[in-house]
């Protein structure tokens, strides 16, 4: 297998896009990422895109063919596929863009992600995120997802101690860090008083413990390493990109404040990688609700399990702390469109190990990881990144 | 040919229902009424709808000027809650006012805005000379779903001009209109309530409407918000008109006589003509003021308004926004809802 680089990446604004297309923002997206790297559209030989449902969200299906249509790579008849893994759809398109790179199939391929969510009312959105639960023994029997999470919650809480103001504080953190970042969905601070008095959604979350519903588009631009350097000056190596899955509904899971898919794919990357969950320096991790970011640092290896609502409060994960995370605001506050929202963890920590993140760049970042999450927990793909 | 308003008359049900009376039934927290500072909003009486808030509104306006209703040559009924699919409004007002039959009517139907576009069609007829009067009205008892955010707002009142060129209370100086087609709200033909797409109403519809025809008329005329004692805009709450005021450079002084969505909640096709009538309530010759109306779907009616001195003749022939706004019984969620309707037996 050949060593991958990220050579160009671009992500549009996230938010409630009202003025663009989903065509418009994969279009910008590509555009910006295939500018980065200084490369030709001639010169891309394969697309791959993440979108979670754009049937329902936009009434659109076929986005493969669709983006490289609108990115004017129709006329080069190259393989353009759409892959779906709900909320990890996103960093499926990126790992199984990787896979063609490393198998030495394609040279320099796209690994895009794209969502419209706000063009249907927010009835219509949560049903189609629905849809990544077990229909039939989840949903048909009242299931929403911040019901699901929620109950993730509410056993950490009385198993470890875990407590609503270290929840509170992970969104806090978040729309600290989206304010340094220009692409976020919400440039506003918030404090735990804010969290714990906005509306209940699904006991103990609150409106502002979920992340948003969001429009947006990422796209980064692969190539073997060992070509790299002839497009980017400063290119970013995937040292590991792995999936793991488990069961689609969460009463089946074997520990429900468990992702056993993250933990397996965690596993199997820093292997890859060569690398202990301590060496990394940043991290975007799948906090689609707050308790989710606190069981990821935990499922991770960051921190022991039950120990991630304090190291939280402790300020471990603060753009100061030992371990950033979710320096781009997370899906919390930069905004969670689900397609894009695996390239654009991505994009963010390929401009931390560039050092080109501005005021929210960490200090000599070298190790980044990407963590992305599919329903609640049925999908997770962790990548490893790399100067 | 100088036109504009030689009388106008409102007409603001009893019937009030407090917000966080309704923010109790459905468990939404006393927080509601603060955050869209509406306080409370007017309730239909059990026999009460656009046409006979219409009618009053039209009464008002024959009578505070002693119009000859037989001098007025056009009814334009502005509405979204016509009662009548096919019927219009327009002539049961016609003959409820007594005017001769040789007028034209119609409805009209623009989302909050259609009682200005009614005006304006006015303002055609008798500029050309076509009619002496015409009449434009704004009435609604408008729609909220039950639990629905627009149920905190959606209120019922009416107001009616009588549009002529002789023997002004107001110059209208000028107008302009900005319209796009723009989804934020919206009622298909058979359904009881309408949808709307959330915050897509706010800034892409609301401002982004408001303020290009408040801007377009000013640029027109070469006015500037300093230029005008009072300034009038559509309130769909407490919030949208005082922001959009200050986007546009207006003080919080010279919207507060004329901001009455607080007291009685969103009258829709009545709203901002309500709100121009409370202004003209206490306004004085020589002052100017300047409207804006918005109507969803969406588009905006800008107004720059002249007072003269009739209206010290007529402020007092009819009864005025504050009278109706004074006169108020409250009514509980029950009562309310089988005013309204809700309850379907």
């Amino acid at each position: 297998m050949r060593s991958v680089s990220i050579i160009g990446v671009g992500c549009t604004k996230f938010g409630e896009r009202w003025d663009v297309s989903l065509r418009d923002m994969v279009a910008e997206a590509g555009v910006m990422a295939i500018d980065d790297a200084s490369a030709t559209g001639e010169q891309i030989d394969a697309l791959y895109v993440g979108n979670m449902s754009g049937g329902r969200f936009v009434e659109q299906e076929h986005i493969g063919a669709l983006i490289a249509d609108c990115a004017g790579l129709s006329r080069l008849h190259i393989p353009s596929t759409r892959v779906e893994a709900a909320c990890a759809s996103g960093g499926l398109a990126l790992r199984q863009a990787v896979l063609a790179v490393a198998s030495g199939y394609h040279d320099i391929v796209i690994a895009a992600g794209v969502e419209k969510m706000t063009d249907v009312s927010s009835g219509t959105a949560a049903d189609a995120l629905a849809a990544a639960a077990d229909r039939e023994w989840e949903c048909f029997f009242g299931a929403t997802f911040p019901a699901l999470y929620a109950m993730m919650a509410r056993l950490h809480m009385r198993r470890y101690g875990t407590t609503h103001d270290q929840m509170a504080q992970v969104a806090v953190k978040n729309h600290y860090n989206a304010c340094l970042n220009p692409i976020a969905q919400y440039h506003m601070e918030i404090t735990v008083n804010d969290v714990n008095k906005s509306p209940m959604v699904a006991d103990p979350l609150h409106i502002l413990d979920c992340s948003p519903i969001s429009d947006g588009a990422a796209a980064v631009v692969l190539a073997p390493t060992d070509m790299a350097r002839r497009f980017s000056d400063l290119p970013v190596k995937i040292a590991a990109s792995a999936q793991g899955s488990d069961t689609l509904a969460l009463h089946d899971r074997r520990d429900l404040t468990t992702l056993d898919a993250t933990v397996h794919a965690a596993r199997k990357a820093f292997a890859q990688a060569n690398v202990e969950p301590r060496q990394i320096d940043v991290a975007e991790v799948h906090d689609c609700f707050t308790i989710a970011e606190i069981l990821a640092i935990e499922d991770l290896g960051f921190v022991e399990k039950g120990q991630g609502g304090k190291a939280v409060e402790e300020g471990m994960t603060a753009l100061s702390g030992r371990l950033p995370i979710n320096t781009s605001g997370g899906l919390k506050a930069c905004g969670h469109p689900v397609g894009a929202t695996g390239i654009k963890q991505a994009y963010e920590i390929a401009l931390q190990l560039r050092g080109k993140a501005g005021r929210r760049q960490v200090d000599e970042a070298e190790v980044g990881l990407t963590h992305n999450v599919g329903g609640s927990g049925g999908t997770a793909i962790v990548h490893i990144l790399t100067r | 040919m100088a036109s504009g308003i030689v009388s106008y008359g409102v007409y603001i049900p009893r019937y009030r229902i407090r917000l966080n009376e309704i923010a109790r039934v459905w468990g939404d927290g006393d927080d509601v009424a603060e955050s869209l500072r509406v306080f409370e909003k007017s309730v239909p009486d059990l026999d009460e709808d656009a046409v006979t808030i219409a009618v009053e509104a039209a009464r008002n306006a024959i009578t505070r000027a002693n119009i000859d209703p037989c001098r007025i040559g056009a009814v334009y009924a502005g509405s979204e809650s016509h009662p009548y699919a096919v019927k219009p409004t327009g002539t049961i007002v016609g003959e409820a006012i007594c005017t001769s039959s040789a007028f034209t009517a119609a409805d009209f139907e623009f989302a909050c805005k259609a009682g200005t576009a009614a005006m304006q069609a006015c303002l055609g007829l008798v500029g050309s000379g076509f009619i002496d009067l015409g009449m434009a009205i704004g009435s609604d008892v408008s729609q909220g779903a039950p639990g629905d955010m627009l149920e905190y707002t959606a209120a019922a009142g009416g107001a009616a001009y009588i549009i002529g060129s002789r023997d002004l209370a107001a110059e209208i100086e000028g107008f302009f209109s900005f319209t796009t087609d723009t989804p934020d709200f919206w009622r298909r033909e058979g359904m009881p309530y309408p949808e709307h797409g959330g915050r897509f109403t706010g800034e892409p519809a609301y401002f982004k409407h408001v303020t290009s025809a408040a801007r377009g008329l000013m640029e027109r005329l070469g006015t500037k918000a300093d230029d005008y004692d009072y300034a009038v805009f559509h309130q769909p709450n407490g919030k949208f008109p005082v922001r959009v005021a200050a986007k546009l450079g207006f003080s919080k002084k010279q919207i507060e006589p004329g901001l009455v969505v607080p007291m009685i909640g969103n009258t829709y096709s009545g709203s901002c003509m309500i709100g121009l009538a409370a202004t003209l309530d206490v306004a004085h010759p020589g002052d100017r003021i300047f409207v804006t109306s918005f109507g969803s779907g969406a588009g905006s009616d800008a107004f720059s308004i002249s007072v003269k001195d009739k209206i010290e003749e007529i402020r007092c022939g009819a009864p005025s926004v504050r009278d109706y706004i004074g006169d108020a019984q409250y009514l509980d969620y029950a009562v309310y809802a089988k005013h309204k309707g809700k309850l379907r037996i």
